[in-house]
């Protein structure tokens, strides 16, 4: 009766969520919306502060933000800002995890025995991640993807290399220093773009041609920056994780 | 209705029904094989809505990172049932 009750009530919001929607006036249909409409369109030419001119992959140089991926262009450029903030809120909920977990033994916890394909699979597999996620957060102004998805990935590598070798250690201190060098590096380049050109994380540097590996100014930088600090935090969390509880 | 595509319908569906399964199981371990099966799913709804950004992050931390810890969590808990 109570599940019963259950779908009932869901189906009902959910019907009412639906409806209400698009009786909204102007709300537009699935796949239907018209996004030039939109976005702002100075996001997109990448010129907001003066008039726009069509911007050619490969072809136009010194723009404002010489990304050629879009996201990149209004989340390490535009909005800089709110990626320190992120980068924040990670920082906090590993040192969280730390503080938690801090007062368990050094000692990791005993882990049953790989089997072979597992402990030999990796081994092959193990560079071939790392070297993805490099890709990742390197070629962040170009393609999909940036310093968070690239630094998760050195961090699966890593768990990788836990879960088939129980012998297996990382040395924590480098990861540490890692982590809080990039970090104030970070910083630094907001306060360097705060002396130059007067705002905080502004891009200082040219951006170059677009499209091109080494353009885009400070974004490929910060996106360097982002991935070692995320890939080498996330591995103390999993490092953490993994510690034995002091009896 | 013609922009609806059928591959998104069968993925939105098999969401659906992997979240459904996911809350249902009764196994711990089976709930946890959904959970990561459906972000999979997620993964490729993310990609037929032109948000590659987004499915590159969910790939690596919704069916990698959080799997894992799910299942060292459970591997804990099991240690101290047993005792």
């Amino acid at each position: 009766m109570k599940k019963i009750v259950a779908i009932a009530l869901l189906v009902f919001i959910g019907a009412l969520l639906f409806t209400g929607i698009y009786a909204i006036d102007g709300f537009p249909k699935y796949g239907e919306a018209k996004v030039a409409d939109r976005v702002s369109e100075g996001y997109i030419m990448k010129n907001v502060t003066e008039a726009n001119t069509d911007v050619v992959y490969g072809v136009s140089t010194n723009l404002e933000t010489g990304s050629a991926n879009y996201v990149t262009s209004i989340v390490v450029n535009y909005r800089s800002f709110d990626t320190l903030g992120e980068v924040t809120v990670l920082f906090v909920s590993s040192l969280g995890i730390s503080l938690l977990l801090g007062g368990f033994s050094g000692k990791l916890r005993n882990r049953c025995k790989a089997n072979f394909i597992l402990r030999m699979g990796s081994k092959v597999v193990f560079p071939l991640i790392i070297m993805t996620g490099v890709y990742i957060f390197i070629h962040g102004h170009l393609s999909p993807g940036g310093g968070f998805p690239g630094g998760s990935m050195i961090a699966s590598a890593i768990l990788l290399l836990y879960l088939s070798d129980e012998k297996f250690r990382v040395n924590i201190e480098n990861f540490k220093k890692t982590e809080s060098t990039a970090g104030s590096l970070y910083v630094i380049i907001g306060l360097l773009g705060l002396v130059i050109s007067n705002y905080f994380l502004s891009n200082f540097i040219n951006t170059g041609t677009v499209g091109a590996l080494l353009s885009a100014g400070i974004i490929p930088i910060i996106y360097v920056l982002v991935g070692l600090k995320v890939g080498s935090e996330l591995t103390g969390v999993i490092t953490d994780f993994l510690k034995e509880e002091v009896e | 209705m013609n922009s609806v595509n059928i591959v998104e319908v069968i993925v939105a569906g098999l969401l659906i029904l992997l979240g459904f399964l996911a809350v249902n199981s009764k196994k711990m371990i089976t709930a946890i094989i959904y959970l990561s099966l459906s972000s999979m799913l997620a993964v490729l709804s993310f990609a037929i809505m032109k948000a590659p950004d987004v499915a590159i992050t969910e790939a690596v931390i919704g069916s990698g990172l959080i799997t894992a810890v799910f299942l060292f969590t459970l591997l804990v808990f099991k240690k101290v049932g047993d005792e």
